[in-house]
């Protein structure tokens, strides 16, 4: 199956919705812990749901933006940009870890 | 094996114990707790708030130790992590590993912080005399976490 056929039975499957978590610092600064976000057609992909959550404007902007180091799981593994997402995924959106 | 995330306080002497009974294969036991210091990045440190990411923390957790079990050969490991607010000198985090003999318990030991300080979804608010504020990633952690690559 090439992309555009991809992204077609995706369309025809319906609109992708996923769980967006947000923690520690991003929390606070996005004033957000936990939404429903439905992706625009398109790749359904981590980058493609953090371009747009950055289209918000403002710290969304500021915050998810190609410099700031941000970290992402996808059903609490580690993800990253290419990551594909299907309805129902749980996204989670963090700062580099400091525990220990 | 063993992962716990929890607010209480952990006794070390006791989890320890716990870890070793009845089990005539142990010959050495390698053991790491992490302390509250009152002092960081040159402010003074009044408390501190641990958050994580319950579910993924846990299941990171079990990743580490599984991958510290199949590159030594060790018998078991115990990793309690606290969450929640802490004060200077309060216990954070404690990594037991038991095993036939030291070399391997101490390797995987320092593995496993090494990894759970750049790979475990847990997050560190200080409240300083200067504010509160979320303490930065470390470079050194990840360079600390990078030698067990080569």
């Amino acid at each position: 199956m090439d992309q555009s056929e991809a992204v077609k039975g995706a369309a025809t499957a319906g609109v992708t919705t996923v769980t967006v978590l947000f923690f520690a610092r991003l929390r606070e600064v996005l004033g957000c812990e936990h939404e429903r976000v439905s992706l625009p057609p398109g790749p359904q992909t981590v980058a493609a749901l953090r371009d747009h959550l950055r289209a918000r404007g403002g710290p969304w902007e500021a915050e998810l933006g190609a410099r700031k180091a941000v970290r992402v799981a996808v059903n609490q593994d580690m993800a990253d940009a290419g990551t594909p997402l299907i309805d129902g995924d749980e996204v989670a959106f963090f700062p580099p870890v400091t525990g220990g | 094996m063993s992962v716990r995330v929890q607010t209480q306080d952990f006794d070390a002497g006791a989890e320890i114990a716990a870890l070793r009974r009845s089990d005539p294969r142990i010959g050495a036991v390698a053991s790491f707790i992490g302390v509250v210091r009152d002092v960081n990045d040159g402010d003074s440190v009044r408390e501190m708030t641990l958050e994580h990411y319950p579910g993924m923390t846990e299941r990171a957790l079990e990743q580490i130790v599984a991958e510290a079990k199949s590159r030594w050969d060790i018998i078991d490991v115990l990793v309690v992590h606290r969450v929640g607010r802490l004060a200077p000198a309060d216990q954070i985090v404690l990594v037991v590993v038991t095993g036939a003999h030291r070399g391997e318990a101490f390797a995987a030991c320092e593995f496993v912080m090494d990894y759970l300080k750049t790979r475990a979804p847990f997050w560190k608010k200080e409240a300083t005399t200067e504010g509160a504020r979320w303490v930065e990633a470390r470079a050194a952690d990840d360079q600390a976490a990078e030698r067990w690559e080569q």
